[in-house]
């Protein structure tokens, strides 16, 4: 029981904690791209952290706002709306399997919540549903703009979701099971059996799918702020505001999830197999810590070199030695302990528990990198035009999912 | 026992949220509920060992069917005095004690079946390949003219759809 | 324990809801929801029955079933939203010209 409440909060737990460094990397890159430093104001005594303290800010002022509900709005649903949107972005992680299950005393441990037998189905399923807390967060505010936004995020995500079925159907028939831990097991280490190589078709779909249905440009236009205002949550404040926010970027975060366990094979480390791992786990160990030390150290010395006296002519001067000394300490200190203590021995607990960690760590940044696609298209493309968003949707994406089902079933049967 | 109090919590729930759904006003709402009720029935079929038809109930119903309501209702935008509800006459009466009698009459007869505790299921019942395999053999026929049903289906909408 | 029984019950139940829905109501809109009650206690009398004999024929029908009111539903909503566009109306009361 335990062990089940565990696997349910961890991921959930997980992905609260990278929400709001999501939000400060969008901040920052949206920055970059557009060539302006980005948020660098909050501190705490002096200290600013390159702007990530203002994620810490915006949320005490979320939760310490009035919670505003206007009195034209049909107050249930009103509530609910947020809630529906949030529950749904975050129950899907059910059914992602974040390692290579391992052995307990004879018992297989599964790192995913829910080993569903139909598990995409489940995805699908829930996916779905989260059309009605946008569609219902539109009408309770009984607001013109909040309807239309909502008509349009429920018409738009109508429109994906059948694409992003016939995608999802073409990489179930190249695996061959509906259950997402057998599907990352078909695509091996092996980087060209990952479903992107052998499928880049569905792969695009897929792509373009889940950015629409997580509501992010180029395909905002249920909230599209120039001619909506805000779209559905536009009557909404405070942490309700805020939920929709964060669904948002939980959907992101889901999305790149799946790209990854589907298209990129999921935990699996490329070129390294389970059995590679863990047969070399010992050796493996020495030489992960030692290159964390090395990275640890690079970054800290990278760090130190910005120190120029007087740049500013305040705190801010010795921010980078804050960071950067200990860094370069810990660095050091952990290069220094893998190199002197030698070889680890490790059992054979501790052997599969090494492969598991190391599949699991390149697993989020796998997700990582994706959710920084996200970010990057977002500040990089126009919004599309209502009727080209259709367009596409109908006339481009459903043909091309049909004719990459045809073809990978054609391909499959040969 | 848990088996029992999940049985009443869902079958309750999706009792109680028919029943809502039927004596709203705001069509929204029923909808609304209506989607309660079909979760209620999915986990339900889950406790009967139909993991299948469980995530399709929800898929299908609550996924594809009630949004599409819910999207009609919203397009309609039916102002509220169009759904005030009349008053009780005997015709509704009459009808409330027809609907009884019509429950009580099912409900006796299907209290003829004799009481057997449900066995134990074989391995894999009511998972996707035990189901897909039935599909795709013993009922494939029926199953290839559900595509002609839906293509109907599509047609017909398109055509009632369509504007002069 | 939960037998066989209880299952039906609940079906007979919810069906007998739906009939009243589909009786009760003048809303089009709720007369088509109403409906998909009908088909889901149908659904559910099968799934029970097909748990009991141990059989999964009934899985199969009551997908097809689903296929039937995913049709229905387009149908049904195609109908509500022409005969809006032609008189503002969606009572069934209002619409009883065929009847005479």
């Amino acid at each position: 029981m335990l062990v089940l409440i565990l696997k349910i909060l961890i991921p959930f737990l997980l992905i609260f904690n990278l929400l709001p460094l999501l939000i400060w990397v969008e901040r920052k890159g949206s920055a970059y791209i557009q060539d302006r430093r980005g948020p660098n104001r909050a501190s705490f005594f002096g200290i600013r952290l390159g702007g990530l303290l203002h994620t810490i800010s915006d949320v005490i002022k979320l939760i310490t706002k009035e919670d505003i509900i206007p009195a034209h709005v049909n107050k249930p649903f009103f509530i609910l709306a947020p809630f529906l949107v949030l529950f749904v972005a975050c129950v899907t992680y059910a059914v992602i399997p974040f390692a290579h299950p391992i052995e307990i005393n004879g018992g297989i441990f599964t790192f995913q919540a829910a080993d569903l037998n139909v598990g995409i189905l489940y995805i699908l399923a829930m996916s779905s549903l989260g059309v009605f807390g946008v569609l219902l967060a539109g009408w309770s505010s009984n607001n013109k703009y909040s309807l239309l936004g909502g008509l349009r995020s429920s018409a738009q995500m109508f429109s994906y979701e059948i694409a992003m079925g016939l995608a999802l159907l073409s990489v179930l028939l190249l695996g061959g099971s509906l259950e997402l831990s057998a599907l990352i097991d078909d695509q091996t280490a092996a980087v060209w059996r990952w479903n992107f190589i052998r499928n880049p078709l569905a792969f695009i779909l897929f792509l373009t799918a889940v950015f629409a249905e997580a509501n992010r440009l180029p395909f905002d236009l249920p909230e599209g702020e120039s001619e909506l205002v805000a779209g559905y949550h536009v009557e909404y404040s405070s942490m309700k505001f805020a939920m929709f926010f964060m669904a948002e970027y939980a959907h992101m975060i889901v999305g790149s999830a799946l790209i990854t366990a589907l298209f990129f094979g999921g935990w699996q480390v490329p070129f390294l197999s389970t059995e590679f791992l863990r047969t070399n786990a010992e050796s493996g160990l020495f030489m992960v810590l030692l290159a964390h030390g090395v990275l640890f150290m690079i970054i800290g010395f990278f760090l130190l070199g910005k120190f120029k006296s007087g740049k500013y002519g305040d705190k801010r001067d010795y921010e980078v030695i804050v960071i950067g000394l200990p860094m370069t300490v810990i660095g050091l200190a952990l290069g220094l302990y893998t190199l002197l203590h030698g070889s680890f021995q490790l059992g054979d607990m501790g052997r599969q528990v090494f492969a598991a960690v190391l599949q699991f760590g390149v697993f989020m940044a796998k997700i990582l990198f994706f959710c920084w696609v996200f970010i990057w298209i977002r500040w990089t493309l126009p919004r599309f035009r209502y009727d080209q968003l259709m367009h596409l949707g109908w006339k481009v994406m459903i043909p091309l999912g049909l004719a990459s089902v045809a073809g990978t079933a054609i391909v499959m049967v040969l | 026992m848990s088996e029992i109090f999940l049985f009443y919590l869902f079958g309750g729930l999706s009792v109680l949220m028919t029943l809502l759904m039927i004596f709203q006003t705001n069509p929204v709402a029923s909808a609304i509920y209506l989607v309660g009720a079909f979760f209620g029935l999915a986990a339900l079929y889950v406790l009967l060992s139909a993991p299948f038809v469980a995530v399709l109930q929800v898929l299908v119903y609550a996924g594809a069917i009630m949004v599409l309501f819910t999207f009609v209702i919203m397009l309609l935008n039916i102002r509220k005095e169009e759904l005030v509800y009349d008053r009780v006459t005997w015709r509704k009466t009459a009808v409330v004690l027809t609907a009884l009698f019509f429950a009580g009459f099912l409900i006796w007869h299907f209290l003829k079946i004799p009481v057997v505790p449900f066995a134990p299921v074989e391995e894999g019942f009511g998972e996707v390949h035990k189901v897909g395999r039935l599909m795709f053999s013993k009922y494939l026929i029926p199953f290839e003219l559900t595509s002609v049903l839906l293509l109907v289906a599509i047609i017909g909408a398109l055509v009632l759809g369509k504007k002069e | 324990m939960i037998t066989i029984h209880h299952y039906l019950i609940l079906s007979a139940l919810l069906f007998t809801l739906g009939l009243l829905g589909v009786v009760i109501r003048k809303n089009l809109l709720i007369v088509l929801m109403s409906l998909e009650v009908l088909m889901n206690a149908i659904n559910l009398l099968l799934i029970a029955v097909s748990r009991y004999l141990g059989r999964m024929d009934g899985h199969v029908v009551a997908f097809f079933i689903m296929t039937v009111a995913a049709a229905e539903a387009g149908i049904g909503l195609a109908i509500v939203v022409t005969l809006f566009r032609n008189r503002r109306t969606i009572k069934t009361t209002d619409w009883r010209i065929m009847g005479g």
